[in-house]
């Protein structure tokens, strides 16, 4: 039991440390630019006026590690300072609202999409070679190839024209839970039909190359029958992967997040990142940038900690 | 024999998939075995001895298929019969043991899950009276605290002792049949003869009937009543165990004999002192030390044999002379004077006089490059050969390893048979003019036949060009053939060194004596009488 | 549009697809010699349809001049014009022709994605091939490092890099194969990991050879083949990030035509029942579909000739 504490523990810290490693590199991009910020964002209408002020508001004139750990302090307390194209305005006022939106959106289309991928992977990966298995990786393979937003549009013309869902995702505040799934059905099922895709695909994969185990051949050998090969022999093995395979399509459904919230006009921090990009607001895009990768660094933690957590070597040391 | 028939195969043909063609694996065999009776299949790799095996048990597998003949066991239609009635015959009446009982026991669960899932499941008996009964079958196969192990893990487990759980799980539902896939292959040759022992006493005791496979003639004369052999899907010759090993019909059966009976004269150490000198060396990775203290001399014209078991540090020692691996503590000595410990701080001189040659020829050889690639680089490289004098030197080359230069030059090593592989490694070697072989276990991957050619390849080489060997290996049959002297080694020290007579002469280190008694014998007594001398040796 | 309609123009599509590529396979057959014919003739008909619309576009992105019945950027037309002799396809929402926009866009987007691809290539298996091939601290700082670059969402980094560097051609290519560079290195040095451990490896250092042999010469010839495979499904995702990125108005940017701004601009026809906005993304569509078909058939091989 210490070992599994001992491993947790470095998983933990090593999960610690990429965040902060990642937090530097997105606070430190900006010095990778010849010159200075301020008069690439200014371009042409740059006056020393306005280059001083950006200058001002931006730190420019302190030293990059005493901007940095500002910086960092005030994100660890939620505070990600002014907007650099709207200097009245707070980013994290900008996030509030969006960041829940956007959770709710990929906590939808996740729920959707796990419980499907991992059901016809394992499907597949049985019948491997049906024409189930055919039809289902042609299907995927298809689905993997097309643009987020050419999906997106392929369901408006098709289940929004016809009035059953809004093409629109608006969601004002305190609306019912019934009334919020429908009107996001659509960017969900989107979002859905895009990660399980691909989701299916590594599910078969690694549910393939778990049966072709010696101990699966074994257990057919001893009489043990399907289901029971399934499910007393392969799926007890099987949840490191899978949870790997999750983590790995989460960060899937986060890039298809930002088209999808641009396609339905869907108040999430995927719009807000895309509005930000184009103003060249860094401030934002810093903020949402890092709350983008400390979620994917969580995830991948979480089905590291998992699989640490299955590893019968390390329930069970010698 | 009046025993009663157990499994009839009659022309069986099964055949695997490569690309859109189906090819044949067994191509029209015949197998019958009576209750009670042991059947060694044997074979070199790839004659087809698993796929008949698992056959036996109505099973191919994945990209395999039954393509004619009948199987039938017990009056039953292997073939005809649907997939329950099969599952229903599997793990109750016909069990399986597998070659790697390291990955074919479920590392999620412990043995004793594993031990009791075939006779729960088939109502054979209760939970608790399988526990029971694993215990009594856990202490006859002399396994450590049997009422203990089979509550651990696989991992928790020794390589040796999960083969002996894997029998006692094949044994659960006391089966008429057992078929033995190459159950000690893996394993090295002390620990060999615990898992031989338990495994005849308790297919002995309960009177099962069994399919031995093997590619180890001395192991299944231990095993066998009658032996069967295979060669490319076709069965050569079958007949009892006594009468093939005394007279072997076919022309293929008694070139598998062929290594046992290359053996060479052992000559005295050579004048002028050793070429290579381990001295006192120390060597590990990441803190623990594999090599302690080792020393041993490799001498002019002459075959010096490394012999141990995996683990013991043999080919580690190589490592070290060739720079790969730097020593703890001590020195490598080349004609008296130190080499660099790291190769890449070695002149390209030094490198040329130590050449190596590998085990397996196929990961030994680039695949994409061409003989004339693969043999002239280190003629290019170390002798500075140009154009046609490279070419010239590549022909003669291939000339001397017995392949017509013409025909391969420009075949690259996937169009090459593993014997003509090894060849090519050889004169990879050769290539550069050494004065130092370290050929490390290059024999073990090759069938018998290809052996015995290889082995009087190196001989008639060592002559010509003055060679000097160092031979790593496990196999003494090889060392009996081609050595000068002897290094024997155990958990990385040197337990035992002299010319070879003396070191296979009495008296031994104790551990040498155990190597050496180990070792099968192409005798069916071998085992028993060994045994017997054991247990009078305790009692 | 009923279900049985669609059915049917589903059908339609896969069975003539399916001729189309009987055909093509057949062309190519006869074609070719020796061990590229046999492997053809084996091809599944997916993967010939796949090849089919590679050439198909590679035809059409060459001779765009030739084939487009209008300029790139001409404004021709009414603003949304509708399908017509004179333009196929109508017009866009400036009065250009959609379909002469539709074949320039061919050349534009996805000469991009190649070029972006090759590089993210070139740096990525150069240092991946290194890495292993050296090992060490060389390949635990680069490893260590492209771990954190790859812990960014690749969409999100391309846009936090795109926000500092600004939008154009040059700087999408670049941000774009920095962020893929990553990718490639992770797979060159898993592949070249697995060649580095074989014996003709250590035999080459023995031997004395430099590293730069050591790379070229030995290793990236095994590498060779899941490489190629992996350039094929880099190029996918590459394709789909630009365009991605051009949809979302921060890629290519206008009057150039690329498929990805195109459906942007033209977007609002879709809310009145037009697919002609679709057109473009059907055609990245049908592109990324058709190199995943191929390099599905070329990986199928691979794994069948292992065993």
């Amino acid at each position: 039991m210490r070992q599994i504490a001992v491993m947790v523990g470095q998983r933990l810290a090593l999960g610690l440390l990429t965040l902060l490693a990642i937090s530097i590199l997105i606070f430190g991009a900006t010095e990778l630019l010849p010159g200075d910020f301020a008069e690439a964002v200014l371009g042409q209408s740059a006056t020393p006026e306005t280059v001083a002020a950006i200058r001002r508001q931006l730190g420019l004139d302190q030293p990059f590690w005493v901007r940095y750990w500002a910086w960092l302090s005030g994100a660890l307390q939620g505070d990600f300072g002014a907007s650099l194209a709207n200097p009245d305005r707070r980013v994290a006022d900008m996030i509030g609202v969006r960041f829940g939106n956007t959770l709710f959106l990929a906590g939808y289309a996740a729920a959707m999409a796990v419980p499907l991928a991992l059901g016809l992977g394992i499907l597949a990966a049985l019948w491997r070679n049906s024409v189930f298995d055919r039809g289902v990786n042609a299907g995927a393979l298809t689905a993997i190839s097309f643009p987020e937003f050419f999906v997106a549009y392929v369901l408006i013309l098709w289940l929004g024209q016809s009035g059953w869902f809004p093409t629109m995702a608006r969601v004002p505040a305190g609306v019912e839970m019934s009334e919020r799934l429908w009107r996001t059905f659509l960017p969900a099922l989107t979002l859905t039909l895009v990660v399980t895709a691909h989701m299916m695909r590594m599910t078969r994969a690694a549910i393939i190359n778990l049966l072709a185990s010696p101990y699966i051949e074994m257990a057919r050998l001893k009489g043990v029958s399907p289901l029971g090969v399934i499910t007393r022999h392969a799926l007890p093995n099987a949840i490191a992967p899978i949870a790997n395979v999750v983590a790995i399509n989460m960060a899937y459904l986060i890039t298809g997040v930002v088209v999808v919230e641009v396609v339905f006009v869907y108040p999430g921090l995927g719009q807000l990142i895309v509005d930000s990009v184009s103003r060249r607001d860094i401030a934002v895009v810093q903020a949402v940038a890092l709350i983008f990768a400390a979620a994917y660094v969580l995830l991948n933690l979480a089905a590291d900690v998992v699989s640490t957590l299955s590893n019968p070597r390390l329930l069970h040391p010698r | 024999m009046a025993r009663a028939e157990l499994l009839r195969m009659r022309d069986i043909r099964i055949e695997g998939r490569a690309g859109d063609a189906w090819l044949p694996i067994i191509d029209g065999v015949d197998m019958t075995l009576h209750r009670g009776e042991v059947l060694g299949l044997i074979g070199e790799s790839g004659a087809g001895k698993s796929t008949l095996g698992l056959a036996a048990m109505g099973h191919v597998r994945d990209g395999c298929r039954i393509a004619g003949g009948a199987i039938s066991f017990d009056g039953i239609d292997l073939r005809a019969a649907p997939d329950a009635t099969r599952r229903r015959l599997r793990g109750r009446r016909i069990a399986y043991v597998a070659q790697s009982a390291a990955a074919s026991f479920n590392p999620a669960h412990r043995l004793i899950d594993q031990y009791c899932e075939a006779p729960v499941r088939h109502g054979v008996m209760t939970r608790a009276e399988a526990e029971a009964d694993a215990v009594d079958l856990y202490a006859r196969m002399q396994l450590p605290e049997p009422d203990r192990i089979g509550w651990r893990f696989p991992h928790q487990v020794s390589g040796g002792q999960l083969q002996r759980a894997m029998t006692a799980m094949a044994m659960a539902c006391r089966p008429d049949l057992i078929i033995f896939d190459e159950p000690t292959t893996a394993l090295d040759v002390t620990t060999q003869i615990e898992v031989l022992a338990a495994i005849r006493g308790i297919v002995a005791q309960f009177g099962t009937a069994a399919i031995y496979i093997t590619h180890d003639l001395a192991v299944v004369a231990q095993m066998a009543d009658r032996i069967k052999v295979l060669l490319r899907g076709r069965e050569v010759e079958e007949a009892p165990t006594r009468a093939m090993l005394a007279a072997p019909r076919a022309e293929y059966t008694r070139s598998l004999w062929a290594v046992r009976t290359l053996e060479r004269a052992a000559r005295p150490p050579s004048e002028g002192g050793a070429v290579v000198s381990v001295r006192d060396v120390s060597a590990g990775y990441g803190g623990v030390d594999v090599l302690r203290g080792v020393s041993f001399d490799i001498h002019p014209r002459r075959t010096v044999a490394v012999v141990g078991e995996s683990g013991s540090g043999k080919s580690t020692a190589a490592r070290v002379i060739t720079g790969l691996l730097a020593p703890r503590t001590g020195r490598v000595l080349f004609d008296g004077r130190p080499l660099a410990p790291d190769h890449r701080k070695r002149t390209r001189d030094d490198l040329r006089q130590v050449q190596m040659i590998y085990q397996s020829a196929d990961t030994a050889l680039n695949p994409k490059h061409t003989l004339r690639e693969i043999i002239g680089r280190p003629a290019q490289m170390y002798l500075g050969l140009r154009g046609r004098a490279l070419t010239e030197r590549v022909r003669a080359l291939l000339a001397l390893i017995e392949l017509e230069p013409d025909a391969h030059i420009d075949r690259r090593p996937s169009e090459l048979s593993g014997g003509q592989k090894q060849r090519v490694g050889i004169a990879r070697a050769l290539a550069a003019e050494p004065r130092v072989i370290l050929c490390d276990e290059v024999t073990s991957a090759l069938d018998q036949i290809v052996q015995e050619g290889i082995l009087r390849l190196l001989d008639r080489l060592q002559g010509e060009f003055d060679l000097a060997y160092m031979f790593i290996t496990h196999d003494l049959a090889t060392v009996r053939a081609i050595a000068d002297s002897v290094v024997v080694m155990q958990h990385g020290a040197v337990v035992e060194a002299g010319p070879r007579d003396a070191v296979f002469a009495p008296p031994h280190a104790p551990y040498t004596a155990r190597l050496l008694a180990s070792v099968p014998e192409m005798d069916p007594d071998w085992l028993g009488r060994l045994l017997d001398r054991r247990d009078a040796g305790q009692g | 549009m009923g279900v049985a309609t669609l059915l049917a123009v589903m059908a339609g599509v896969v069975l003539g697809g399916a001729a189309a590529a009987w055909l093509f396979r057949a062309a190519l057959v006869a074609l070719s010699r020796g061990a590229l014919r046999r492997s053809l003739r084996g091809a599944p008909l997916t993967a010939c349809f796949g090849m089919l619309v590679i050439a198909l576009y590679l035809g059409v992105a060459i001779l765009a001049p030739l084939l487009a019945p209008y300029g790139e950027r001409a404004v021709v037309t009414v603003q949304f014009a509708p399908w017509s002799a004179d333009h196929w396809l109508g017009s866009d929402h400036l009065g250009r022709d959609m379909a002469s926009r539709l074949i320039y866009g061919a050349r534009n987007t996805v000469g991009i994605a190649l070029a972006t691809t090759a590089l993210a290539f070139m740096v990525g298996t150069t240092l991946g091939l290194w890495a292993a091939v050296v090992g060490g601290w060389l390949d635990g700082a680069l490893s260590r490092a492209v771990d954190v670059l790859m812990a960014i969402p690749s969409l999100i980094f391309a846009l936090l890099l795109l926000t500092i560097f600004g939008t154009s051609i040059l700087t999408l290519v670049l941000v774009i194969a920095a962020v893929d560079a990553t990718r490639v290195y992770r797979i060159a040095r898993a592949v070249a990991q697995g060649i580095v451990v074989m014996d003709y490896i250590e035999a080459a250092r023995l031997r004395g050879e430099g590293g730069a042999r050591l790379i070229f010469r030995e290793v990236l010839p095994n590498a060779a083949a899941p490489l190629v495979a992996e350039f094929g499904l880099r190029f996918c995702f590459v394709f789909l990030a630009i365009s991605a990125l051009s949809f979302l108005g921060l890629g290519i940017q206008p009057p150039t035509a690329d498929w990805g701004s195109m459906v942007r601009e033209n977007a609002t026809l879709i809310t009145f029942g037009d697919v002609t906005p679709l057109l473009p993304a059907g055609a990245i569509a049908l592109l990324t579909v058709a190199v995943n078909f191929v390099v599905d058939w070329q990986l199928h091989r691979a794994s069948g000739l292992r065993e």
